[in-house]
């Protein structure tokens, strides 16, 4: 880092807020991460609970405030940043992803999330975003999934489902969507999960797993928009039905659902299909058991998405390391220094080949 | 045969061939060669933009023109006196730059029948009086350069490709320099391939031999140093020298250099140039595409460095929406435009100055931005490092406009002692103490820079409208109008910033010649002559664009006439006439080549009468 921008770190260090500082100093709560500004999304909004969770985990990751970024691009969820008592910066529609890039790049010691979705992160967005995933750079990406177009009032969005008739696709949309979770391990993303607004304990489960994680972290998160596609995850969300069809999936456990955790995942050669636990057939045994570090098994169970003889998995499906973008960067300029000794201007103005004129 | 040697005051010499035969290496090679020897010099490179085009044909050829000599040496030649042509079509490309009179050295190999054809030669223009007003001489350089290197046994492929090296040896001979420089180069340069190396300088030294021993060539010519300031030279192209500008300002101003950049024609050497100075400690991303390009430096200006993007014309029209962004979110950040020829992917590897509007105005809003422009390759240097502290003074993005014929055109440069450049160290905001984020300094109207890490000064930018002073969103019709104003009125205050402009020759006068960026060694070339010849003529040349100097208007009136040259339709004539209601007339030219100083000339005399 910069000699100016170390001066100011070392500084900020001496005159720390408590903070993030647990040790004898009073506990930071969900409280100190609102900002002064008047939260302005839809009454209902799934958003409301993002936001809630969110600054519900901060207080635990024991990093200090100042050094949190929420970044954001055009959106109903891009207004996020301006909630957090953090460093924020709402930006251009598709964007984030870059402009999060360049800070990690710049300053390593940040802990940056960036907050999307499925226009902002998915359409105008999309290059950057599996662009950054391929990278791995170490950002928090919450992908704020509602299926719409919010802000512009109603148009299908690239996760809308094909036939969905809206302002724009009157007679219904002939485009297919996209599976965000395939997508995300697809760029070869490190951390790849699910969840849901209306699951705050999963959620808050996922955006620790997600912080705490080293590299590129996306999380779809499923979020009803009230307004223009109410009830678009109901079936997964709504008490009533939810059990039959989610499948939470956990590390190292067989993969069970159900009310009456009765039924189960088995892997027929590379295709997964539903069995009973009750009919006497299959036990337990049969059931793949979830693994977070294959990767295979994350694609096989993010493609059960949009499949409707099959539960939608939520929670992590693939959690694996791989150098971070950021930290090879600063590495590759150790070792010039180390091998090529820091460099002085005077060297480098005069490198190559000079001559002097008496 | 004896042989004579004759003082020559500056030569202007051209090498042409396939895109393929090393033209560019061969041309480059001869220019630090004679830079070393202390001739003043600049240089034009005109390649196409197919990497590898068919052999032979027209399309596919690449020249590279220096001029040298021992007296000041502002353009690379209007005519080139010296023609080298390594095929018929390189002829064919190139004669109409030989002045009559002048010299063509041919490889005869070049001018088989399948050669002739591709250049649309119905007859072998060797064997017939079409050259009849030049002097021509034939080598087979093929031939000599396969003899040379026979007790070798190296694949045709290989010998084929040192050619080029016969011919820079026979000019090295003729104009008198020293083959030292090159044979360090190539052995540094393949110091792993042995068989390379010494093949290279084999055919150097043959082709060198050949010119002192064989009757073709029975004079040499010498030409002396310049007499060029005292101190320590480099050769420097304009992108080398944007590059070593940004380390420059980097470290005058103690921060870290962050570049963002998506690679394109002829911007890509300055991306190549900083990945190379990892160990002092740059960082460079090679972005997914031009608008992560800019929008990754935002976001690492916006943690504290010096956040650059570099591009061309069609890059900067795709980073356009983040500029805004920049300046609503008021963070420094430095985008270097290397003009090349538009509309559109237009000519990658020609100049043009056609994105001066598109700089000026090119983004959606009341969107300021202030603009600098170099006038030399060596000139890059200080003005990248002019644009780096305008940005950092006044928190707000700057563009540094270049082109190619400055960015891959060369002369020698003084090398700056770095005690001898300013401090530009930026004051990061750390008191927490009645901080809001667009609180303006009085003078610079500059808001303060506060870097995630510093307690107590959490805060959140975005590209809504801002709120005066506290930054927060804001919708207020008097406030939108209050914040334009003030944006605005930051930019045209960089005025009370920079030096007055200069002219060069009188200060009032019958014509005014003015001009930006690349143009300058034309102009200057051509109204030094119409001086000499008793003619009333000045030049002004702006470094910058936007704002303009406090002085422009006075010094306009002060000249009866006022012509304005530019590497386009007329551009800055627009802004000239609006701002300052003068009847500027334009000299435009939309070649994708520089002016020649010959056509400044002319204009000068259509003006004032005479000649």
């Amino acid at each position: 880092m910069s000699v100016l921008v170390d001066e100011i770190l070392s500084n900020a260090k001496a005159a720390a807020t408590p903070v993030g500082n647990p040790v004898g100093a009073a506990k930071v709560s969900a409280k100190d991460f609102q900002s002064d500004q008047d939260v302005r999304w839809c009454p209902g909004c799934g958003d409301y609970s993002i936001l809630a969770q969110t600054q519900r985990i901060l207080p635990d990751l024991n990093i200090p405030r100042e050094r949190m970024v929420f970044i954001s691009g055009i959106g109903c969820s891009s207004r996020f940043p301006y909630y957090m008592e953090t460093y924020g910066f709402h930006s251009i529609h598709g964007r984030a992803t870059a402009i999060a890039s360049g800070l990690k790049m710049a300053r390593p010691d940040l802990s940056i999330w960036v907050v999307t979705g499925d226009g902002d992160g998915l359409s105008i967005g999309g290059n950057h975003m599996i662009h950054l995933m391929r990278r791995n750079v170490d950002v928090n990406v919450i992908l704020f999934n509602n299926q719409i177009y919010g802000l512009t009032k109603g148009q299908y969005s690239p996760t809308s489902e094909k036939g969905k008739v809206t302002k724009s696709t009157p007679f219904g949309s002939i485009d297919y969507p996209f599976n965000p979770a395939a997508l995300a391990l697809g760029s070869s993303c490190t951390f790849v999960a699910r969840s849901m607004d209306r699951d705050p304990k999963h959620m808050q489960a996922v955006l620790k797993r997600a912080a705490e994680h080293k590299g590129t972290s996306f999380v779809e998160m499923y979020q009803n928009c009230n307004v223009f596609n109410d009830g678009a995850f109901f079936a997964l969300t709504e008490k009533e039905t939810r059990d039959e069809n989610v499948l939470y999936l956990e590390h190292g456990k067989p993969l069970i659902f159900g009310k009456e955790k009765d039924k189960g995942i088995h892997l027929d050669g590379f295709t997964p299909t539903v069995v009973s636990l009750k009919d006497g057939k299959h036990s337990v045994n049969d059931l793949i058991v979830h693994n977070e570090k294959d990767s295979t098994l994350a694609f096989i169970l993010a493609n059960m998405t949009y499949q409707e003889k099959l539960p939608r998995p939520v929670g992590i499906f693939q959690s694996i390391e791989r150098p971070t973008y950021d930290e090879m960067m600063s590495k590759q300029i150790e070792t010039a220094i180390q091998k090529r000794g820091k460099g002085t201007l005077e060297k480098l103005l005069s490198s190559g080949e000079t001559w002097t004129i008496q | 045969m004896a042989k004579t040697t004759k003082s020559l005051e500056e030569v202007t010499i051209r090498f042409a061939g396939d895109s393929g035969d090393g033209m560019q290496l061969t041309g480059t090679q001869f220019t630090n060669t004679s830079a070393i020897m202390g001739n003043d010099l600049s240089t034009l490179p005109d390649y196409p933009a197919e990497i590898r085009a068919p052999q032979g044909t027209l399309f596919g050829v690449s020249g590279f023109q220096i001029h040298f000599g021992s007296k000041e040496i502002n353009t690379p030649g209007d005519q080139c006196d010296v023609l080298v042509a390594m095929n018929a079509a390189a002829l064919k490309v190139n004669l109409r730059s030989l002045v009559n009179g002048g010299s063509i050295i041919v490889n005869t190999d070049g001018f088989n029948d399948k050669n002739l054809k591709l250049a649309g030669y119905e007859a072998n223009p060797l064997n017939n009086d079409s050259l009849s007003k030049y002097q021509v001489f034939q080598v087979d350089i093929t031939k000599l350069t396969t003899l040379a290197l026979a007790d070798m046994n190296l694949p045709q492929k290989i010998v084929d490709r040192t050619k080029n090296f016969f011919a820079l040896g026979m000019m090295y001979w003729i104009y008198n320099r020293s083959i030292e420089s090159t044979i360090e180069w190539v052995n540094d340069k393949f110091k792993s391939k042995a068989d390379i190396a010494e093949a290279n300088i084999r055919v150097l030294k043959a082709g060198w031999n050949f010119a002192e021993t064989t009757e073709i060539f029975s004079v040499r010519y010498d030409v002396k140093p310049a007499t060029l300031a005292h101190g320590k030279y480099r050769n420097i192209t304009g992108n080398q020298a944007t590059a070593l500008g940004l380390v420059a300002a980097a470290n005058k101003a103690t921060l870290d250099l962050f570049l963002g950049s998506y690679p394109i024609t002829p911007a890509s050497d300055i991306l190549h140039d900083l990945s190379m100075y990892k160990q002092y400690g740059v960082k460079t991303f090679q972005a997914e595409d031009e608008i992560a390009g800019v929008t990754s430096a935002i976001g690492a200006s916006f943690g504290g460095a010096l956040a650059v993007t570099t591009t061309s014309g069609p890059g900067l029209a795709l980073k356009t929406e983040a500029i805004g962004l920049a300046v609503m979110v008021e963070l420094p950040l430095v985008i270097v435009n290397i003009q090349r020829g538009g509309p559109s992917t237009g000519l990658p590897t020609k100049t043009e100055q056609a994105d001066l509007l598109q700089a000026m105005y090119g983004r959606n809003g009341e969107a300021p931005v202030p603009i600098v422009a170099a006038s030399t390759p060596g000139d890059c240097f200080y003005s990248v490092f002019e644009a780096s502290r305008i940005a950092l003074k006044f928190m707000t993005p700057v563009l540094f406009l270049s082109d190619g014929y400055l960015g891959n055109g060369s002369e020698p440069w003084l090398i700056p002692s770095p005690e001898s450049l300013p401090d530009i160290s930026p004051k990061f905001r750390t008191d927490p103490n009645g901080y809001l984020p667009y609180l303006r300094d009085e003078k610079t109207l500059a808001r303060e820079w506060a870097i995630p890490g510093t307690p107590g000064l959490e805060h959140r930018i975005g590209g809504l409208e801002k709120e005066d002073k506290t930054g927060n969103v804001s919708y207020d019709p008097e406030n939108h109008e209050r914040m334009i104003r003030l944006r605005a009125e930051k930019v045209e205050r960089i005025a009370n910033d920079i030096p007055l402009a200069k002219v060069e020759g009188d200060e009032k006068g019958d014509l005014l010649v003015v001009g930006w960026g690349g143009t300058y060694g034309a102009i200057r070339t051509a109204v030094e002559q119409k001086r000499a010849e008793g003619k009333s003529v000045s030049q002004l040349h702006l470094h910058y664009l936007n704002p303009l100097q406090k002085n422009i208007g006075e010094i306009l009136y002060n000249f009866k006439n006022v012509l304005v040259a530019e590497i386009n339709m007329g551009q800055l004539i627009k802004i000239l006439r609006a701002k300052y209601l003068v009847p500027a007339v334009g000299l435009n030219k939309i070649q994708g080549l520089p002016f020649k100083s010959s056509e400044i000339e002319k204009k000068i005399d259509e003006i004032l009468g005479g000649k």
